[in-house]
Order: structure tokens, then sequence, then C-alpha cells
């Protein structure tokens, strides 16, 4: 973890209410594809923990969805803006577990850390397929990012307004050979993945109102396997053996 | 460059910043930023006999200056902290700790605290009176100057340490229960702990904390805790540490000029992890700005005159 202030450089509207924001700064703290920053606006007590999507050294890109006023305040930063950045946080993938046959499943936003695990992925040699699952075709973001890092990229919409109708779980059943997932996005869609009966194991990335985002305030934990965790400092990624779902939801 | 150092109760501090119990978990997160050793002190996250899970999810929520947390004492038991923690503590923080400690009958907060006597690093017991005691209908030991003082007088029975009680402000006389709390043998007090209060969500129309309410602190807090130290340095003698949305020096010297000994620093290091090391910073510079060459010389500086 690393404090420190970043400045905002640019921002893109990508849909209706979801933001690239591409920040400047010491991302020496960044260690893995998952991990998240903790993020201090003006005016607002608690910091508020972004996903990061991809970084470089010298920056760091992020895609927020518009959910409240504070991050409606973040997307109408103006570029040269400095933000007060808690950087690093959490344990993020770990790709080097994914096996021959890895398959990257987002939801919604839930799809941002995936585009810098799959560029690392692809990096290292690994194939994953992609499936990404939005409301419709309106609200679908990053396609042509993702489709060109060279991964094979199957879509679907609740409306059926663009690729599969139904869920990111109708394309993964259609690749059977994907037998490990990394996965992230809303509670319901995590546990639609995690019953897939065709996963050998997979990491999930979970969300959760933080207090302080590094570990200190046991406001984030969360019931695992191993007894209680936080989703701050010993997740976000939680490994699939160890989730206890009747108590998360 | 004016003298830091304050005394509780015995218990030399090298400066009167101590992160507040809760906020700061047994070090080892703020340990992985800065060197602990520059802290007064610091009260380690509040413990209970058996591990508790806490509460359900959310158990935070935001509000104007401050926010509400019903973690529910989520903490691994006396035990498995005096196994774990204490050494790991000892590697990270050499002065003086305060151990805080919880309990929801007079036999474990006496069994608690009785279970630290050999750890010589736990130089003050914090004891926090905000619990729910299982013999009284869950009657909250705080809210009561009795059941405040029963807690007293069963800790002190079983340690030679210094017992500091950490008062609720969810009563209606804090300086009541302070005066019974002294009168029962406390050898200082702490206050304030959280504020009870809640938010409800617009879109579900309930409570956002699982919990439906939850403990307020931040700045939010700051005047009504520092209203309560003025008040409880009137009623009794035993020194008092004060705590409640400090988030800078200027606020723990106005804490000290109110009545606080020492002042504890809680849901400042939660969004400014290093809150704690700047506000030490910055004490040097705030003593001469009020002309002081002791700081100790501000306790109740604010009564007098």
């Amino acid at each position: 973890m690393k404090q420190s202030l970043f400045t905002l450089e640019h921002t893109r509207q990508l849909t209706d209410d979801t933001y690239e924001l591409v920040l400047s700064g010491d991302t020496s703290a960044i260690t893995a594809p998952g991990q998240f920053v903790n993020i201090q606006l003006p005016g607002r007590f608690l910091r508020r923990p972004i996903s990061i999507c991809n970084w470089t050294d010298q920056a760091l890109m992020l895609l927020v969805k518009v959910v409240g006023d504070g991050t409606r305040e973040l997307v109408r930063c103006v570029p040269g803006t400095e933000l007060d950045v808690l950087s690093g946080l959490g344990n993020g993938f770990d790709p080097a577990r994914a096996g021959a046959h890895p398959v990257l499943a987002g939801g919604g936003i839930g799809i941002a850390p995936l585009y810098g695990l799959a560029q690392r992925m692809r990096d290292a040699g690994q194939a994953p397929t992609v499936a990404l699952g939005f409301r419709s075709a309106k609200d679908a973001f990053y396609l042509e990012e993702f489709a060109s890092l060279g991964c094979r990229l199957l879509i679907a919409t609740e409306d059926g307004s663009l690729g599969t109708r139904g869920f990111v779980t109708d394309c993964i059943r259609n690749v059977p050979e994907c037998d490990y997932v990394l996965c992230c996005g809303p509670l319901p869609m995590l546990k639609a993945v995690h019953s897939l009966p065709q996963l050998t194991d997979g990491q999930f990335s979970f969300e959760a109102r933080m207090g302080c985002g590094f570990g200190a305030c046991m406001g984030c934990s969360i019931p695992t396997r191993d007894g209680y965790k936080r989703v701050c400092k010993d997740g976000p990624i939680l490994y699939k053996e160890e989730i206890v779902w009747r108590t998360c939801l | 460059m004016a003298n830091l150092s304050v005394n509780l109760a015995g218990v030399e501090l090298k400066n009167p910043i101590i992160p507040a119990s809760g906020t700061f978990g047994y070090g080892r997160e703020y340990a992985e930023l800065y060197d602990l050793n520059i802290l007064g002190s610091f009260s380690w996250k509040g413990t209970t006999g058996a591990a508790r899970l806490g509460n359900p999810q959310p158990r935070i929520a935001e509000t104007a200056g401050g926010m509400l947390n019903a973690v529910g004492l989520q903490n691994p038991g006396i035990d498995a902290v005096i196994a774990r923690e204490v050494p790991h503590i000892a590697e990270i923080f050499q002065g003086p700790v305060i151990a805080n400690v919880g309990g929801f009958s007079l036999d474990e907060y006496a069994e608690n605290c009785a279970k630290l006597n050999d750890v010589d690093q736990v130089a003050i017991l914090e004891v926090n009176i905000s619990c729910p005691n299982v013999h009284a209908g869950g009657k909250n030991f705080g809210c009561d100057p009795h059941a405040a003082a029963e807690v007293t007088r069963a800790v002190k029975a079983v340690t030679n340490k210094p017992v500091f009680m950490k008062l609720t402000p969810n009563v209606t006389d804090i300086a009541e229960i302070a005066r019974a709390c002294e009168d029962a043998g406390a050898d200082g007090l702490c206050l304030i702990n959280t504020l009870l209060g809640m938010r409800i969500d617009l879109n579900t129309k309930r409570p956002v904390i699982a919990n439906r309410t939850g403990g307020l602190s931040g700045p939010a807090v700051f005047p009504v805790a520092l209203r309560m130290v003025w008040d409880v340095y009137e009623a009794v003698k035993i020194p008092i540490i004060g705590c409640g949305g400090v988030s800078s020096a200027e606020d723990a010297a106005e804490m000290m000029l109110a009545g606080a000994a020492a002042v504890e620093v809680g849901a400042a290091n939660l969004v400014d992890p290093m809150a704690c090391k700047t506000i030490i910073e910055h004490l040097p510079a705030v003593c001469q700005r009020l002309g002081v060459d002791h700081i100790s010389e501000l306790t109740g500086g604010a009564h007098h005159g």
C-alpha cells in the first residue's frame, strides 16, 4: 500500500453511467491485476474504493460507474485535478493458477479488472477466453479493447440486444473446455458462475462497503470456509473452495 | 521545542497521541506504513473472552463529516490475542500498550483483565463498558452508574495495572457515570465511544447498516466529545483520555484544553492512515503557538482564568 497524489489526465465517457479515467502517479505499490485503489474526494469523509482496470509504471486506468454522489463527483473532476490515492490494496488475481483453459467472466462494471488481467495473461502466453455480460447493448463497453488483446470474446446481454440473450453463465456453458474462472461482477452473478459444474476451481472478486480499505477497521469482513476474511485486505479475490454463499447473500 | 510527554495514572507516554481502539487493529496494517514507536501508545482492538465474528454486512455507512460502523466487536478472543498478537506487537511497538477489553458479564470483564496481568507490555487497561450485560436483559453496562461502578470494581479487584473506563456518550449525564467509576476506584477515564445513529437507503427504503444502527464517529462528533470531556473534567479528579472526531493537532490541543490528559485519534486513521504521524509532527508548532513549554500544561487550561 502506498499513499500518494495522482493527477487526473483524462476522462472518457463510455456509456450513460460509465467512464474511463486515466491518472498519472506512482503505481509502484500495485503488484497484481484485481487490486484496487481507495480515492479521497473533497467533502467526502470515506474514500471510494475503485478496482484497477490497468496500469503502467506512471499511470493508472480506472473504469468508474456512477452509483452515487461520490462516484459522480469523481467522474466530473477536470483534468489536472490532484487526488489523494491509497494504491496497491488487496490481494489481486493470481493468473499462474488458471490452468490451460481459463475463462475471465465479468458482469457490468465488474469487467474492469479483467482487462488488465487479460493483457497480462496474454503477455505471459496464456490464452484466456473472455465472457462479458451487460444489461443491454447500450450498457456494453470495452468490447474493442478486449478484442484487440486477441482474446476469444463472448458477450451476453439480458435483453439479447447484443450477443447471447441471457447471462454470462450462458456464454460459459457454451465453452465447456473452460474449467477455471477468474470472475468479477455483482454478487448474484458471482454466485451463478460459482455454481457452474464445468468449473474445477476459480477466483472471485468481491465488493463491499469499506471503512478504511487496508484491513484496519473490520468493516468489510465476510464469512468464509476458513473464518471471517476482510474483503479489502484478505480479498477482494477469494478462491472457489473458500466461499460460503448462504451467509453472504 | 516543547516537551510532548504526558503522564496517565503513572504511565509515561512520549506524547499524548494514541490511535483509538477499533481503528488500529493490533497495529499490523499501520506498521507497514510507519514506525509505530513515534506514538504515545496505541489502544488495541476491543477484545472479548471468546472470539466474535461480528455483525452481518453491510457494517459501514457514510454521513456528512463522519461514518457509522456496526462491526460488532469482531475479534479473535483474549487468548488468541495474547498468543498471536502480543508477540507481534512487541516487534512493531516497544512503548506502553493500552489493552481495550470488552465483556458481557462482570466475570468476563474480570477474567479478561486478569489474563493480561502477565503481559508486561500492556501498561493500561481500557475497559469498554458499551457492551450489553447478558445477565441484565442486555442493558448496556455503561448506561447505568451502578453497573459501570460494578465493572470498575470487578476489574480493579484482579489487576494492578491502571484501569481506564471507556464511557459511552449515549447517556443522559455522562458526568454521573464518570463519578460512579471514579468512586469505584477507576484510575482514569476514556471518552467518548461512538454515538448511536443510523442511515436509511432511499433505494431500498431500509437501513443502510444490516444491524440497523451503528456508532457515529469522525469530525461530526468532535464538538460533542469536547463538551463531554469538559463536563467530566469538572466532575472528576482522575485523568481523562479525550476521544471523538480528533483529526488534527489543533483538535488534540482543544481536547486537552477541555480537560484531556491524552488524546485518542479514531476514524481519522481510516481515511488517512498517516493521521497520527501527521498530528504528532504538528504538535510542537501548536504548543509554540499556544505558548506552552510542556504540552501537559494544556490539560484543563480552558477551565481556568
